[in-house]
């Protein structure tokens, strides 16, 4: 967009995601939430299927993680909960309503700032509730043109987590960037895997874009269909976009519409809208009792509430002196974190092991496409081979082809080192004889050195380095050599 | 002002169809008619519920005391594949089948 | 006398004499049914050849547990029972006297069926009633209405119509029911047996199939109060699937009720015997508070103000629950599905529509329109407040009393036909018995004389989680005045 007509105009987003809990069982029955992998309509019982006289019972374990997540989102958790039914009849939705919440979620009023590469401001987050997920439905062409779908039960019914913000946030890059922040907080967590491509988080937007200086827009639309935060981003400029033209040829704009994010063509597309205007006909959910969370409850819950991102890396730059990329890049996610803090427990500078960790570790996960739970070199492995390091058993390069074999083979350093003969020379009686033969059999560098050349060491040390095949210990070939050619 | 709507307790035409879409219940005209005289009939009745101050009292949605009713997070056997579509009236395969979801 | 006739008490004494078996009791039942139920109509399903293996696997049970010791022998043992069909039954078409689920046979047993199962009862069959419980007269089952057995141009009540109908008629020695406004109380009181509805939360509402799920609970339907006793207490206690469901302990009520009433005191509310009832109801109900009176019991006046309102606030919220609880019947997972349909909204509105009777259809339309925005306050949440209100009278009466007396009906029997095209006029018949359900409260209705050859109902309700006191009223009445009143039909003449 040019910046005079973007100037013109403000762009207002509101989020809403729904999460996947990583729950054994599902929200209201003790069918297994772990679905994804089972035949179609194999994890079905009488209440996720909807038969007639079943009843819900609650998962104690969703309403823990909803109310972690309300903690880490600085909500308020009222000490007074209910369920509600939302009425939507819909053939994935086999109650043909849904339970959630209406007008008492679990949390209310919090809030989360973004990292300085995410804009670094504050957005409000209006309420955290519990839903439960539908059934899958798959769309069939036959070969005689008719057009039917599937339906499969196995997710219905798994707990879901919906994370509805306040309509703070001003571009596509910062919708991004709390998707990423929130997803970073589930996995945290340990709630949900917030894998957006499967659908375990999944993303709704509502968009407005209205002349700057206006206090409300006419143009109301909600996006759907947006499988990664990259497709957020992507749609919600393709729809800033095209509000703005709208804006912008003087049309009569008052539009309220969902539109679906098309992944392949790269735009947005009106969905027809239902016949008839939504009416969900909330009402109390008779079938289940209200929830009273003592206080004391929610405090052993809040105990229970790891540190999180935006803490661990304050207190990574503070105990370990690191910068914030490096601090913000092992905080990533938790396992890393623990990686580096296991392994800077075992090496003297954990500077150096962050440095080991974004320049070596993490490039090898990365093109090798593998996990870190998957890496072959545990944390103290790798906290040794830095010490090895740092006790100057190795130098820097052979620690790199160390760091290699240690990553293709599991192997520990130590190994490595006995294996291949890569230790150091440290012993001044070896370098000395070594360093000898170098200045006898190199008389022209001695020379030079004579007449003031100082660099003429720096050959000399690179012939014993050679001869050593890289092993000696340069700190002391050089101060060795020095001392050497002046009694020369 | 939700009062003063109700006000007017008699059902029209077009409100009934609303409901009934609301509900996905196809209607006949005849029944449309009927039900139309006959909602009004009750709503007229419930109408004498706006004689009572409420305006204190608190809402009833359970009559029973209980709170904090919940189970352990712990999986036990789901039904047999086989019961699970036993009653479909129409399936494929292992799955339910519906005429086309619309895409909206 | 006809086996069929004998009450679960007499049954389980000769069956533990050893002088009858299960499957000859059995048999006995299937006989009666064969003989008047074409007349009665009170079966939907009849499930000899289940009942008869049943009755014989009793028997079996029975023998192994040694002859003559009953130590540890269930008292529903070889009992036959009939089963409102609002009660799932793994394997037993479960139908709510809907076209929607006429062919519906579910995968699982209510929680009050594993009980019975788990004693050993027999089932029989399911019964008729009104299309997902909503009627008072089992004139809105989809398949047949139900007659009573005393005058079979009439109805037998409803909701459960053809359970009530089934004992009174001998075909089953005790039924279960289910009631939401009086649907057990009611076609007790006007088939002139027993019935009970138990405190909200007394029993497992798991498998009952749900037409308002605050105010909804299965009870017993029986010969006398002794037998209502005897069902009671086996099909209660606390049942983790279903979350509203009490964690109280259940009375050993066969004993309890035995106990003396001197000095139980019972208020006559002044407002359930003004307009409307008929005076020959109110004469054979104020002979029976004369009656307990003679008995030691203190009878006081009190007052339930709000119940003018509960009509409106009942039939409010239980249609609210019900368009809710009726969603689910779409025609994918089970039940009937309409064909030929274009598109899925089509099947989805054609199914229902042509599935759905007239009162369940009138039902679901005042709750969607109840709860539907713009309405919800004025009437949802009105009547929710209502509720409160009725709630409290009750309590406020329970400070002076230890239950309530009045009748379950303000008239006996009507004819079939009589009120149908008159829904208010319907909903009316409840009148006594809905305020129990709006507050959550027990109720028993039980014979108390017969008025034009039709039997009366009277009916006690008691404070949450003490049926004891109503049975031991119930049972002090029945035994000091109340004969068991069996309609001609029983003594082996057909009315066709
Ligand atoms: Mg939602
Ligand atoms: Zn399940």
């Amino acid at each position: 967009m040019e910046t005079a007509v973007a100037e013109k105009y403000r762009t207002v987003i509101g989020l809403e995601f729904h999460v996947q809990l990583l729950t054994r069982s599902k929200m209201f029955c003790a069918c297994s939430a772990q679905y994804a992998a089972n035949p179609p309509n194999t994890v079905v019982c009488p209440v996720c299927l909807g038969l007639p006289g079943a009843l819900p019972v609650i998962n104690e374990k969703v309403i823990e993680c909803i109310v972690m997540t309300g903690m880490a989102l600085n909500c308020a958790i009222p000490e007074f909960a209910k369920f509600d039914r939302k009425n939507y009849p819909y053939p994935d939705l086999p109650k043909g309503y849904q339970i959630s919440q209406y007008d008492l979620p679990f949390c209310i009023e919090g809030h989360l700032t973004l990292d300085e590469e995410g804009g670094g401001r504050t957005i409000g987050i209006t309420r955290v509730h519990q839903e439960e997920d539908t059934a899958k439905s798959t769309h069939v062409t036959a070969d005689s043109g008719e057009r039917y779908s599937l339906v499969d039960f196995n997710r219905s019914g798994v707990p879901l987590m919906e994370v509805v913000t306040e309509p703070d946030i001003a571009s596509p890059e910062e919708a991004a960037a709390f998707g990423r922040k929130l997803r970073q907080i589930v996995r945290y967590l340990g709630i949900s895997t917030g894998n957006m491509e499967d659908g375990a988080m999944r993303c709704d937007a509502n968009i407005s874009v209205w002349p700057a200086d206006a206090p409300t827009g006419n143009i109301k639309v909600e996006v759907k269909n947006m499988n990664s935060f990259r497709a957020v981003e992507r749609a919600l400029r393709y729809e800033q976009e095209r509000q703005t033209r709208i804006l912008e040829s003087g049309a009569d704009t008052r539009v309220t519409e969902t539109r679906g994010w098309v992944e392949t063509s790269g735009e947005t597309v009106s969905q027809r809208t239902k016949e008839e205007a939504h009416d969900y006909r909330y009402f109390p959910e008779p079938d289940l009792p209200p929830l009273e969370l003592a206080r004391e409850w929610v405090d052993a819950v809040r105990e229970q509430l790891p540190e999180l991102p935006a803490a661990k890396k304050q207190r990574f730059m503070s105990e370990y002196d690191l910068s914030a990329y490096d601090a913000g890049l092992l905080t990533q996610s938790r396992e890393l974190a623990d990686y580096f803090e296991a392994a800077a427990l075992r090496a003297k500078s954990a500077k150096a092991v962050a440095n080991w960790m974004s320049r070596n570790l993490l490039r090898r996960l990365n093109e090798s496409d593998t996990e870190l739970s998957d890496c072959k070199i545990a944390p103290d492995a790798l906290g040794e081979l830095v010490l090895l390091i740092e006790s100057g058993a190795i130098s820097n390069r052979t620690a790199q082809e160390v760091f290699d074999a240690m990553f293709d083979t599991g192997k520990s350093a130590q190994a490595i080192v006995a294996e291949q003969g890569l230790g150091q020379i440290s012993d001044e009686d070896a370098l000395e004889e070594i360093a000898a033969k170098v200045i006898a059999e190199n008389p022209a560098a001695v020379q030079d050195f004579k007449q003031g050349k100082k660099r003429a060491v720096g050959f000399l040390v690179g012939q014993v380095m050679k001869a050593t095949r890289g092993k000696a210990n340069p700190g002391i070939v050089n101060q060795k050599l020095q001392a050497m050619l002046r009694r020369v | 002002m939700a009062e003063n709507q109700a006000e007017d307790a008699a059902i029209t035409r077009a409100e009934v169809r609303h409901v009934a879409n609301l509900a996905r219940l196809a209607l006949s005209a005849e029944e449309e008619a009927r039900f139309q005289q006959q909602l009004s009939g009750v709503f007229a009745h419930f109408q004498q519920l706006s004689a009572l101050d409420t305006e204190r009292i608190p809402p009833t949605a359970q009559v029973i005391p209980l709170k904090n009713v919940m189970r352990p997070d712990a999986v036990a056997p789901s039904l047999a594949a086989a019961d699970v579509l036993a009653n479909a009236p129409e399936r494929e395969g292992d799955q339910f089948r519906v005429r086309a979801i619309l895409d909206f | 006398m006809n086996l069929s006739a004998l009450t679960v008490r007499k049954a389980q004494e000769r069956l533990r004499g050893g002088d009858i078996t299960s499957l000859e009791l059995t048999e006995a039942v299937l006989a009666r049914i064969e003989d008047v139920d074409e007349t009665i109509q009170a079966y939907v399903t009849v499930t000899a050849e289940r009942a008869r293996a049943q009755a014989r696997a009793a028997d079996a049970r029975r023998a192994q547990n040694g002859a003559g010791g009953d130590t540890g022998v269930p008292p529903l043992l070889g009992i036959p029972a009939a089963i409102k069909d609002v009660v799932s039954t793994k394997g037993v078409r479960t139908t709510c006297s809907s076209r929607i689920l006429e062919n519906y046979v579910p995968p699982y047993d209510a929680t009050v069926m594993e009980k019975l199962n788990a004693q050993g009862s027999v089932l029989v069959g399911k019964t008729n009633m009104d299309e997902f419980a909503m009627g008072s007269s089992t004139e809105h089952s989809a398949f047949f209405p139900t007659r009573n057995p005393w005058d079979t141009e009439r109805v037998p009540g409803g909701s459960s119509g053809g359970s009530a109908a089934a004992v009174a008629a001998d075909e089953a020695l005790f039924a279960l029911g289910s009631d939401t406004g009086g649907s057990i109380r009611q076609p007790a009181a006007l088939c002139g047996v027993v019935g009970m509805k138990p405190t909200y939360g007394r029993v497992s509402r798991y498998g009952l199939v749900a037409f308002a799920s605050s105010l909804d609970q299965i009870g017993p339907l029986t010969k006398d109060v002794t037998d209502c006793a005897i069902v009671l207490a086996a099909i209660c206690g606390h049942d983790l699937r279903d979350a509203t469901s009490a964690p109280e302990p259940v009375p050993d009520w066969p004993e309890e009720m035995k106990r003396d009433v001197r000095g139980l005191r019972v208020g006559v509310p002044r407002e359930y015997f003004g307009e409307g009832i008929d005076p020959a109801v109110e004469q054979a109900v104020r002979g029976a508070i004369a009656q307990l009176a003679a008995l030691g019991v203190e009878v006081e006046d009190v007052s339930l103000p709000h119940t003018e309102h509960a009509l409106a606030t009942y039939y409010i919220i239980a249609p609210a629950e019900a368009s809710a609880n009726l969603a689910r019947y779409d025609g994918i997972r089970y039940g009937y599905a309409a064909q030929d349909a274009a598109t899925m909204w089509e099947a989805y509105s054609r199914t229902r529509g042509e599935g759905f009777g007239s009162e369940v259809k009138r039902r679901i339309l005042i709750g969607a329109h109840a709860l539907s925005s713009g309405y919800y306050d004025a009437y949802y949440l009105k009547a929710q407040k209502a509720r409160t209100l009725i709630a409290a009278d009750f309590e406020q009466a329970f400070t002076r009393v230890d239950a309530i007396v009045c009748p379950t009906s303000a008239t006996v029997a009507f004819k079939i036909g009589e009120r149908l095209d008159d829904p208010l006029s319907m909903y009316l018949s409840d009148l006594y018995t809905l305020p129990g359900n709006v507050a959550g409260l027990p109720g028993i209705s039980l014979p108390c004389g017969l008025v034009d050859g039709l039997p009366v109902g009277l009916q006690f309700v008691g404070r949450p989680f003490d049926e004891t006191t109503l049975l031991r009223l119930a049972y002090a009445y029945e035994q000091a005045g109340g004969t068991r009143y069996t309609p001609a039909l029983s003594q082996g003449a057909s009315h066709t």
